[in-house]
């Protein structure tokens, strides 16, 4: 039996020079769902909310409380960050439910992609909280010594993050075409549950590195101004 | 089907193996001093909870590591 290569995404069509693989077809039609949805849920809002304005005034208000409560911060400015990647990559896992989607965070790439975006996102918050001389001495916090560990540490969880991300979304949809190529029909039914409740977890998980890394780069940094 | 094939599949699942033991046995240990802690302070479950996912996902991480591991021997073998 061939199995095909997990880490090998196959391209769809080229644009001129650039191939365009599945994964960043999936994405894209994510992505446009997703604005247009929260566009045309947001476009009558009303201050007697009806049923779906209540359903989004609940998640918007849960992942805030928990900005709130992870980072110790005003949840204003981390919000639209947060709860995009939440979102984007809770759908993308739960994307797989549809029949021949895969979801584009079994690829390496996507998820690369969104470790780049919480990288970016920290060092712009930890510099914005501070200014970059300070952000910079946060990397010599307990002692000069620990400058190399933490330099490394900065690249190491973005790897890492791409990796966990990977390695969850992908060993469940890899699992899932071997089950139901041994066995029939409805056979993977359960095993595609476990993949929900997998997708939501991670997704969970996800978002709450990315506040836990902005938040120890931005409470570093109020900390040192606390001292000096 | 050479050498090289058959060490690495043998390195796969060795990989996979032993990287899926000692998370197990790690995540275990977390989980049941989450449950510990819990049932001491009740008050406390959301925080220790949200504290308890955050660190199983970096003790999944080593199995993780393992099982990228164990495909790139078996997919994206540099010598096979």
């Amino acid at each position: 039996m061939k199995i095909a290569s997990p880490l090998i995404t196959h391209t769809l069509f080229t644009l001129g020079p650039v191939p365009i693989t599945t994964p960043v077809v999936t994405t894209w039609a994510i992505m446009a769902v997703l604005t247009l949805g929260a566009w045309a849920a947001t476009r009558r809002l009303a201050l007697r909310p009806s049923r779906l304005q209540a359903g989004l005034e609940v998640i918007v208000d849960m992942i805030s409380g928990q900005i709130r409560e992870t980072m110790d911060a005003p949840p204003a400015p981390y919000l639209p960050l947060i709860g995009t990647l939440f979102i984007f990559v809770l759908v993308a896992n739960w994307s797989s439910l549809i029949p021949g989607v895969e979801p584009p965070t079994a690829a390496l790439e996507t998820d690369a992609a969104l470790a780049l975006i919480v990288f970016g996102a920290t060092i712009f918050f930890g510099v914005r909280a501070v200014g970059p001389g300070h952000y910079l001495l946060t990397f010599a916090q307990p002692s000069l010594f620990m400058v190399p560990l933490n330099v490394v540490e900065l690249f190491t969880r973005s790897f890492s993050l791409t990796v966990r991300l990977f390695g969850n979304v992908m060993s469940g949809v890899f699992m899932i075409g071997i089950v139901l190529s041994l066995a029939g029909l409805l056979v993977p039914i359960p095993l595609m549950a476990l993949e929900l409740l997998t997708g939501a977890v991670q997704a969970y998980i996800f978002g709450a590195l990315a506040m836990v890394f902005i938040g120890s780069a931005i409470g570093e940094a109020s900390q040192r101004e606390a001292k000096t | 089907m050479n050498w090289i094939h058959l060490v690495s599949i043998l390195g796969a699942a060795f990989a996979i193996s032993i990287g899926a033991i000692a998370p197990a046995l790690a995540q275990g240990r977390a989980v049941a001093a989450a449950m510990d802690a819990i049932a001491r302070q009740p008050e406390a479950a959301s925080t220790v909870s949200r504290t308890l996912f955050v660190g199983l996902a970096m003790i999944e991480t080593m199995a993780i590591y393992c099982l990228v591991i164990a495909l790139l021997l078996l997919f994206a073998n540099p010598f096979a």
